[in-house]
């Protein structure tokens, strides 16, 4: 062990945290303010999540983190490592053997369970803050449950577009009540939000807000009876893995406009290959080091 | 200040401390699951549960009510000890303990506002009994229906009509622990 504190941060500003995440759950999507410290990371880099997460570790924890699904990118590796670092934890990339996922704009493929928590990294939790710049226009929004001006902003989206253009953060209400930002994950994964075994929770750094999806609670994405919601996806399949079902990066391969369609979950498309799928333009799978 | 008030108390704050918010996280995330807690010794007549929660929620920052019977030198000087939290009226309180008869009525403690329904009370109410029987919950955190053994119903059934504002409870009994926030829906079982 290290000489930090377990999970980094002191035991006052855990309690804190935690006192906050129970509120956040007793009230499903309602942002509960709290006072966020600094991290030896910079704001923008889940500095939110990591807090959320580190009031949550426990030694017995397997932690995940997950940069827009993959887990071999720069925040998810330093993140990682933080809390290898300072809380002794056990760390995985297979989400089914995770007890703890912080994410940074994805939900994984692999169906999560009653025994894990998602943690979520969050830039800008107030999913009115781009349609009203003021935070004490927005509360009152909120309490005044005033939410016309969001399905304005989808009419907007329609009027222009002729289809609802929001692709990622696309807003959702929480059991009939409070809309919520759901951090900008792609609207793809929108449905997974709904009825989720595990308990989700949203660390904001910077804007200094909690918020939280307690386990099977109702949540809908805001849309029109004659212009449903739609989760999207990349009409291809994985290159490397051939799945039709996951959610897929663009990835440019050349200057001559070459590009191929790759799995955003790293740990969904491993699996895949290492059961034997094989994509396009993928090689037969062989374990790292053979 | 009596020597027993010095013990009792998490022999790692940190890591107990931890475990124990992670079983109060799932019971309150899942209304009507029952957690075990343990790793505090908290004096009569506070229960283990109790004492646990307030080693892991309650600290200078958080004013606590003393309710009934656990208004007594002994709780208060383990409290203040370990805790440091003020001890308040119920009007003040971020935390209340007691029976509850003690705690009750309902109507002095704060609720939230309707711009920050976050800052209301959590009730951590002292039971006889504590089981997976009684009052039917549904709602966020229930797939379903679930059930708990609650001392009432009506006045679960009003604080959970004031959805968003209102209170959060806490139920122990010895080392066993449930939860009920504000958006359950609570029918006579």
């Amino acid at each position: 062990m290290s000489d930090y504190n377990f999970a980094y941060l002191d035991e006052q500003t855990k309690r804190m945290i935690r006192r906050a995440i129970l509120k956040a759950l007793a009230i499903p999507g309602y942002q509960v303010p709290f006072a966020s410290r600094e991290m030896p990371m910079p704001y923008g880099w889940g500095t939110g999540g990591v807090q959320v997460t580190a009031a949550c570790l426990t030694p017995e924890d397997r932690l995940k983190v997950i940069d827009q699904g993959a887990d071999d990118t720069t925040n998810a590796v330093s993140i990682r490592k933080f809390f290898e670092r300072t809380a002794g934890v056990a760390t995985t990339e297979e989400t089914a053997r995770a007890s703890l996922i912080q994410t940074r704009h994805r939900i994984p493929e692999t169906p999560l369970t009653e025994d894990q928590i998602l943690v979520y990294q969050v830039p800008i939790p107030e999913p009115l803050r781009f349609l009203e710049p003021r935070e004490t226009e927005t509360r009152k929004m909120h309490a005044l449950e005033e939410y016309g001006l969001v399905h304005v902003k989808l009419y907007e989206d329609i009027s222009r577009h002729g289809a609802i253009s929001t692709a990622y953060a696309y807003p959702v209400k929480v059991e009939g009540r409070y809309v919520m930002d759901p951090s900008p994950i792609p609207k793809f994964d929108n449905p997974k939000l709904s009825d989720c075994p595990a308990i989700q929770l949203f660390g904001a750094g910077r804007e200094q807000r909690i918020y939280a999806l307690p386990p099977w609670t109702e949540v809908v994405s805001l849309d029109f009876e004659d212009h449903p919601f739609e989760a999207s996806k990349a009409d291809a399949p994985c290159a490397l893995c051939g799945s039709e079902t996951s959610y897929l990066d663009e990835v440019i391969v050349d200057d001559a406009g070459g590009r191929m369609f790759v799995c955003s979950d790293t740990d969904h498309c491993r699996a895949r290959r290492a059961a034997g799928h094989v994509g396009a333009e993928g090689a037969p799978f062989e374990e790292a080091g053979a | 200040m009596q020597a027993a008030a010095l013990s009792g108390g998490f022999s790692d704050p940190s890591t107990d401390g931890a475990r124990a918010f992670r079983a109060v996280m799932q019971a309150m995330a899942r209304p009507g699951r029952i957690e075990r807690l343990e790793g505090a010794a908290p004096p009569a007549p506070m229960s283990v549960a109790a004492g646990v929660v307030a080693l892991t929620l309650c600290d200078p920052d958080t004013p606590v009510h003393l309710a009934g019977a656990l208004d007594c030198d002994a709780v208060r000087g383990w409290l203040s000890f370990h805790t440091g939290a003020p001890v308040v009226g119920r009007q003040a309180a971020v935390f209340a303990f007691g029976t509850w008869q003690a705690l009750l009525p309902l109507e002095g403690y704060v609720m939230g506002t309707s711009d920050y329904p976050d800052r209301s009370v959590t009730l951590i109410v002292e039971l006889a009994r504590l089981e997976a029987a009684g009052a039917r919950l549904s709602g966020p955190g229930i797939a379903g229906v679930s059930a708990l053994s609650l001392p009432e119903v009506a006045a679960f059934r009003a604080n959970a009509a004031h959805f968003p504002l209102g209170m959060d409870f806490l139920f122990c009994c010895g080392s066993l622990l449930a939860a009920l926030p504000r958006s359950t829906r609570v029918e006579a079982g």
